[in-house]
């Protein structure tokens, strides 16, 4: 039935539509970028001094003196998948690029368990290689975030620095990287052991509180939480100033229209060459996805008028013939 | 001197005004939508209440359109939906050149309206064109459009979301196209609101010559 119905429409429909995945804006630094992967990380073996422990869910903790050894479970928190830190953004590096020296004696003495974390910025502010992606604007940005206020928050609770994969700008599979983007904010709004790690407010029910939204599935299923939770900046790439939830977007045209907002956020990285797809505004928006009042066919609308003034003229010419030959 | 024939039973009239009104309330909120404008643009009405306007009319309306369609099976007024082979092109040019022609010429109706023939073929294939063609279309697609996740994602590497919308806003518009000339063609009765009264008092009224 499903199938019988699209292909009917299919066939009607065709002569509208373009076929074309829409080519998608590259990392000019992949180009020269190995494979990822454990076998290209030149510090595998140094790194599995760490991850004997970390690589796993229990570690063994032995007494040299009395020849004692006993598994332990390994904290959650402190568990690294080695499939996703060997095809995360930081694959290539030593884990003593980030952490200190201190780390590698064992049980970690204490002043290493507390060191301070890098950031983001520590690494790819003010650096030249990165300055296409405005990480100062961003560092700007996520500081009037409403996320800044919490204590203890960093960049690390969205971006785990062990297995975060850069997405939406890579991808050619927008849902895969809607449902990756969405579990990160689920990972404390619809985990509330999670959310009670730092923050004391009464539990948010995600599906509850969205429940305004007309066909609410539909909504999570195909934006992201940030096109309505963020403020739009046009010169970073995913915008990071999470507004407080009353300042989210709650018009239905601010994505429901021909300039809609959506072409800003996750529209944004389809190549400006496809949104001037002839016969289609917005017709970026098409080939992944749907959004009413936003994909507006050109050709039909221009076919529609003329069919319509065509219609009023017979209507308007008949009835003067009518009128001149009432009697 | 008028002839009266009674070729409109209650539960038709009660239909057609329903189908009517709500068609109506479909075309206003459907066009809303499908041009929704931000807060600096045109909008006929506020997306979220077209978007609840439209999916309640539509709802009434697929439930309106099964009791046509019953109605059509279990009484006689299905005869009028039937189309005759023959001659049906050669019916269909006659009409035709009537309404473009020979009404200004004063020449007699090539098929007058009796009890056995409410409809002339030119109304008849395009009434069963429309209630047996575009409504079934308009309405499933329409439930494919308010239940997203029955329909496939993609077909032939397109949205099958947006192909849906497409042939749902493409037969919506043709059928509004039918609504307006419709409406037009009612006011050739005998006084342009001859055949209005038909609908509500249910007789065809008619000169005799």
């Amino acid at each position: 039935m499903k199938i019988a119905l699209t292909s009917l429409a299919a066939l009607l429909s065709v002569i509208f539509i373009t076929e074309n995945s829409g080519p998608v804006l590259q990392d000019p630094a992949e180009d020269y970028q190995i494979k990822k992967g454990i076998e290209n990380n030149l510090f595998a073996e140094d790194n599995e001094k760490c991850l004997v422990c970390h690589g796993d869910t229990y570690f063994e903790l032995t007494d040299t003196v009395l020849g004692v050894t006993q598994k332990r479970l390994m904290c959650e928190d402190y568990q690294i998948d080695r499939d996703k830190y060997y095809k995360s953004n930081h694959w290539s590096f030593a884990c003593t690029d980030c952490h200190s020296y201190g780390m590698e004696i064992f049980p970690h003495p204490t002043s290493a368990r507390l060191e301070e974390s890098y950031n983001c910025i520590d690494c790819h502010g003010y650096d030249e290689q990165y300055a296409q992606y405005h990480f100062e604007e961003i560092q700007e940005e996520y500081e009037e975030n409403v996320h800044a206020k919490i204590e203890g928050f960093t960049c690390w609770k969205c971006h785990d620095p062990h297995s975060y994969e850069i997405n939406i700008r890579n991808s050619t599979n927008l849902e895969e990287t809607i449902l990756y983007d969405n579990n990160i904010c689920l990972e404390c709004h619809a985990n509330y052991d999670n959310f009670q790690l730092l923050s004391d407010r009464e539990e948010i029910v995600v599906v509850e509180s969205h429940s305004w939204l007309p066909n609410e599935s539909a909504h999570f299923t195909n934006i992201r939480c940030i096109e309505c939770h963020t403020e739009i900046n046009d010169s970073i790439l995913v915008a990071h100033k999470l507004l407080p939830k009353d300042d989210a977007v709650q018009r239905c045209t601010e994505c429901h229209t021909s300039d809609s907002r959506l072409l800003a956020t996750l529209y944004k990285f389809q190549s400006k060459e496809f949104r001037a797809n002839v016969g289609f505004v917005n017709g970026v928006i098409f080939n992944q996805s749907y959004v009413i009042g936003a994909n507006r066919n050109i050709i039909l609308n221009i076919l529609s008028f003329i069919i319509f003034g065509g219609v009023i003229f017979i209507i308007v010419a008949h009835t003067f013939f009518r009128i001149i030959r009432r009697n | 001197m008028a002839k009266q024939l009674y070729l409109y039973p209650v539960w038709i009239r009660l239909w057609h005004l329903l189908n009517a009104i709500l068609f109506l309330i479909l075309i206003f909120t459907g066009i809303s939508m499908q041009f929704a404008g931000s807060e600096r643009t045109f909008s006929l009405i506020r997306f979220d209440r077209a978007v609840a306007w439209h999916n309640t009319s539509a709802i009434i309306l697929t439930f309106s359109y099964v009791i046509f369609v019953l109605g059509n099976i279990f009484t006689t007024n299905n005869r009028h939906y039937r189309i005759r082979k023959e001659n049906f092109w050669s019916d269909l040019l006659s009409q035709l050149k009537y309404y473009s022609f020979g009404m200004f010429k004063k020449e007699k109706h090539p098929f007058p309206v009796t009890l056995e023939q409410k409809f002339n073929p030119l109304q008849k294939i395009s009434y069963v064109l429309a209630m047996y063609f575009g409504m079934p279309v308009l309405i499933i697609t329409g439930i494919g459009l308010l239940f997203p996740e029955i329909l496939v994602r993609q077909f032939l590497g397109v949205s099958g979301l947006l192909i849906t919308d497409i042939l749902h806003i493409a037969v919506g518009f043709v059928l509004s196209i039918f609504m307006l000339i419709h409406i037009y063609t009612c006011t050739l009765g005998d006084k342009p609101t001859t055949l209005f009264k038909s609908m509500i008092n249910g007789y065809h009224e008619e000169h005799e010559e």
